[in-house]
């Protein structure tokens, strides 16, 4: 049956799509604090979109409640500021009705790992073609500063003034333990890596995670720095990209390599190892992404980030209008009246 | 034989056997052939709550009562008049009910020692005279199927799955029906298998035979064609015809229907029957929860859809906040409640109407939303229907309360016309300069535009809004002007809504106020004491927030109101804070709906000491 929806879909098929970032910009004052890492998520999300050829009536940004939540209001599309942590199935109900549009969420490590928790695990069980952005600052912000599932253990919060006792969450292990087909991580002060993973992200088919350190400079200043820092991040940090061995380092003199499946980290100059011991990164590996994923909070090893998981898997809601296409060619179009009659009514008659 | 042909007006019959022994086909095949026949008719199907019980025990009798009549059948009957008891078990548990001098028809091979035992019997029922007071239709049925089946191809165990279609064919002879329906759906299930149709068909002639040729049964009853409108019919339940209510809605509307929902008995079947309907479009999402059931079809509607939800009480309690989310979006939304006894787990597959304090009141903030509530289960389709239309034209969520008993139980249903169904044609804005919270200045709905629509991106959420721009406002005098467009827009609704129709004198002493599904017993009462002489009004409420315009006047010009309610009198706190009336109260909690006798008994009882 042709719906109205399909009236308005139709409207949009005229309009151009040759945009700047400026056009994603809203009348909106940007309200996050000076310095806040929000500023340059926002900023590459504007300058991406811009460029995918999407008209701006088909983008919807959906959020929760945080911080991060205040980032449809900034955006010139369609926006929608929900409650806490279910920004998530808002936006299932917006994609699987509209699987024309182009969803997107922004959420935090509040809204979208702890009050959303379920939401989170089964938005990316069901692979719902939803790009999310999840700034990650290990901590409430919005709240002044509580102890997230982020946050460190022994971190110093107002709830948890001797030191949190909570075990930190791994976001990425949690997105690939939920089946998750696009996992990745960036940091808000890499600006260009940002950019490409929007546009990964935004070219996956299915459920795209994208876990975004983000500084928080009121509440939870400079978490990140040892991997965002100049001095600190060559040595810090190892960038996965798919196909290429996993070199870091100041000088690139650092490899991972695997040990069984455990992975260790060897100097290139020892005399003993080459380039060609190095584990080399496969996107496509469920097995490696786990295994790259445990590296998260290892002392010893770097933080691991860019795409850990890219896989292709159905998706629910293109599986659902296959359903009723196929419903509609096996039994025809939906006949209502036949429908309320059912298979067994009688006729009374005068 | 000749046996003496008895009419009759009405008859409840209850079908009770073992889980596995058929005991629902036999009371929806009955049901069916009855209303065929054109009788009126009112069933309700009475599980085990186990899956998969014990054989033979108490707690897995599973029953069908099926009340069949010539005028004013508006409910499953108050007691039973005869009962087919299939199994020691089954007669220890329905007995209660049955009328003393009542009919029970009983299958003797379930009454050996094991099943006695297993029901708690120290001696045999059939032998022990402690049935003296009721006329025993004593019959092997197992060894009769075994004998008509004898020299079949069919095995032992198919053979004795046929004894309940044994007992049905009996059932037609002592009621004078035709075996004509029962023929028919045995044809279409069987057809492919026809030494099993053919089976089945000669026990169910065997069965009506029996009656016939038996030389102690010496009666048989007759029960005349109610007077019925002429239309094409059909047997429904009330969670079938709120399914079929949304998705004629959705095309009376020119949408897409969306259900997003969390099992939850007693509304599950809700979500079954709309999954089950793809060729109409229907969108479906079973969440993960209750709340992501209600966000998901908040979403669907934010982009366009006729969206749904479907839950009972603990469900509902957790769809709270995001309802409060609907009524600051001012999006539409139908949540169908099938409420059941609670708190907390409470009773289930048991029924109560307790939820219509939290369905009205039940937010954080000033939150009006609409609340409707269907009287039986044929109604669900129409009040489904109507919610959908108030949400659609008001732009607003609208809660519509049914319950366990209406979801489950089955009735006739007069089937519409579906081209004189309303049309719910929403208007999408899409010219430029849209502003989100412009209203509609006779209904204060605000402007719908939808994503897609090219040049009129905006942005919209729980924050408190701006009149008109929608953007996010913390101004306190524009927060007072929202939450007042808000409680205007739902009070607005009561213009366009029936008014009041009151059954009886429209003033006098005694007016019988109800809502919900209590419908069949009190209509049932009343329309048995009116012919009896006595002076009583009925009036039955299906819309509950807004209340209709003329309440108050009604009320006030009735020197008593009875208000029964399957709770602790939850609308009659709402009357009486409302118009500042006395309301009489008269309250069950037992997880079934009223009997028409205790509202009998009630206002015979009111009748009699007059005055207050």
């Amino acid at each position: 049956m042709v719906t109205l929806v399909d009236n308005i879909n139709d409207m949009s098929i005229a309009t151009g799509t040759n945009y700047t970032a400026k056009d994603f910009k809203s009348d909106a004052d940007v309200r996050w604090c000076a310095g806040c890492g929000g500023y340059s998520i926002l900023a590459q999300a504007q300058r991406v979109l811009a460029g995918l050829g999407i008209p701006k009536e088909r983008i919807v940004f959906v959020s929760g409640i945080g911080c991060s939540s205040r980032f449809p209001y900034y955006m010139d599309v369609y926006g929608f500021h929900s409650i806490h942590g279910r920004a998530l199935p808002i936006a299932s109900g917006i994609k699987v009705s509209r699987p024309e549009l182009s969803v997107w969420v922004a959420t935090g490590d509040g809204d979208c790992m702890s009050i959303g928790g379920n939401h989170f695990i089964h938005t990316l069980r069901r692979n719902i073609d939803i790009n999310i952005l999840m700034f990650n600052n290990e901590v409430y912000a919005l709240t002044k500063g509580q102890a997230s599932p982020t946050s460190k253990v022994g971190q110093i919060t107002k709830t948890t003034q001797l030191g949190s006792i909570d075990n930190q969450f791994n976001p990425v292990g949690l997105a690939l333990g939920s089946g998750g087909t696009f996992v990745a991580r960036t940091f808000d002060a890499d600006v260009k890596h940002m950019q490409y993973l929007y546009e990964r992200a935004a070219a996956h088919k299915g459920t795209a995670f994208v876990e975004i350190y983000t500084n928080c400079v009121v509440f939870n200043d400079s978490t990140f720095s040892e991997f965002t820092d100049r001095e600190t991040k060559k040595e810090r940090t190892v960038l996965l990209e798919h196909g290429k061995p996993l070199i870091y380092g100041v000088n690139n003199d650092k490899g991972i390599k695997l040990d069984g499946f455990t992975p260790v980290a060897v100097s290139l100059d020892d005399g003993i190892h080459s380039v060609d011991d190095l584990l080399v990164h496969n996107e496509k590996d469920s097995t490696l992404a786990f295994i790259l994923a445990n590296m998260t909070y290892s002392d010893t090893l770097p933080r691991p980030y860019g795409v850990f998981q890219a896989i292709d898997k159905p998706r629910y809601e293109e599986n659902i209008h296959l359903q009723i296409q196929d419903q509609i060619k096996i039994k025809g179009e939906g006949n209502l009246q036949k429908l309320l009659l059912g298979d067994e009514y009688w006729e009374i008659k005068n | 034989m000749d046996k003496k042909l008895i009419s009759i007006d009405e008859v409840t019959i209850r079908f009770a056997g073992d889980s596995g022994d058929g005991m629902q086909l036999c009371g929806t095949q009955f049901s069916d052939t009855s209303a065929a026949f054109g009788q009126e008719v009112n069933t309700f199907p009475d599980y085990p709550s186990e899956i998969r019980a014990p054989e033979g025990t108490l707690y897995g009798v599973s029953a069908y009562q099926v009340h069949v009549g010539n005028r004013n059948i508006n409910t499953p009957g108050d007691r039973i008049d005869v009962l087919v008891a299939m199994n020691a078990s089954s007669l220890k548990v329905s007995l209660k009910n049955v009328i003393k001098g009542g009919i029970l028809i009983v299958n003797r091979a379930g009454f050996v020692e094991k099943q006695l035992k297993l029901a708690k019997y120290e001696s045999n029922p059939l032998v022990d005279n402690s049935l003296n007071e009721y006329s025993v239709i004593d019959i092997d049925i197992t060894a009769k199927v075994q004998e008509i089946l004898k020299g079949t191809t069919l095995t032992p165990k198919h053979i004795s799955r046929t004894k309940n279609i044994f007992a049905l064919g009996f059932s037609y002879w002592l009621y004078s029906l035709p075996l004509a329906q029962t023929e028919k759906w045995l044809q279409k299930k069987f057809g492919k298998k026809p030494a099993i149709f053919e089976a089945n068909m000669m026990v169910l002639k065997a069965g009506y035979e029996y009656g016939e040729n038996s030389e102690d049964i010496k009666y048989r009853y007759k029960i005349n064609k109610a007077d019925l409108a002429p239309g094409n019919y059909r047997n429904i339940t009330g969670n079938e015809a709120a399914a079929l209510g949304l998705i004629a809605a959705a095309q009376k509307a020119n949408l897409p229907l969306f259900l997003g929902s969390y099992p939850i008995t007693p509304a599950t079947e809700i979500l079954h029957h709309l999954s089950g309907h793809k060729n109409f479009s229907v969108v479906h999402l079973q969440a993960e929860d209750e709340i992501a059931g209600i966000a998901s079809a908040i979403g669907a509607a934010y982009a366009g859809s006729l969206s749904s939800t479907s839950t009972s009480g603990p469900g509902l309690a957790l769809k709270v906040e995001a309802l409060g989310l609907a009524v600051m979006l001012e999006i539409p939304l139908v949540i169908v409640d099938v409420m059941r006894a609670g708190p907390s787990t409470g009773l289930p597959t048991k029924t109560e109407q307790s939820d219509l304090n939290l369905a009205i009141y039940g937010r954080h903030g000033e939150a009006p939303i609409p609340v409707i509530a269907a009287q039986s289960a044929s109604d669900c389709f129409q009040m489904a229907f109507e919610a959908s239309r108030i949400a659609l034209k008001y732009m607003t969520p609208v809660i519509l309360l049914t319950d366990g008993y209406l979801g489950q139980s089955t009735e006739p249903w007069r089937v519409p016309d579906v081209s004189t169904l309303p049309d719910l044609t929403p208007v999408f804005h899409t010219e430029k300069g849209y502003q989100p919270y412009h209203r509609n200045p006779d209904t204060l709905a605000r402007d719908w535009a939808i994503p897609g629509t090219p040049g009129l991106e905006h942005r919209i959420g729980g924050l408190e809004k701006e009149d008109l721009t929608g953007n996010v406002s913390h101004d306190t005098a524009n927060h007072e002007k929202m939450v007042h467009y808000r409680q205007d827009k739902v009070d607005g609704i009561t213009q366009d809504i029936p008014p009041c129709e009151i059954l009886g004198e429209q003033e006098g002493d005694l007016l019988v106020l109800a809502w919900g599904s209590s419908y069949g017993a009190i209509k049932t009462a009343y329309e048995k004491l009116r012919e009896e002489g006595k002076k009583l009004s009925y009036l039955h409420l299906k819309y509950l927030n807004p209340l209709p315009a003329d309440l108050g006047d009604v009320l006030k010009r009735f020197k008593r109101i009875l208000l029964p309610e399957i709770n602790l009198g939850q609308l009659a706190n709402i009357i009486r804070s409302k118009y500042l009336i006395n309301i009489e109260q008269f309250n069950k909690v037992q997880g079934t709906t009223f009997k028409s006798y205790e509202i009998e008994e009630k206002v015979n009882e009111m009748l009699e000491k007059g005055g207050n």
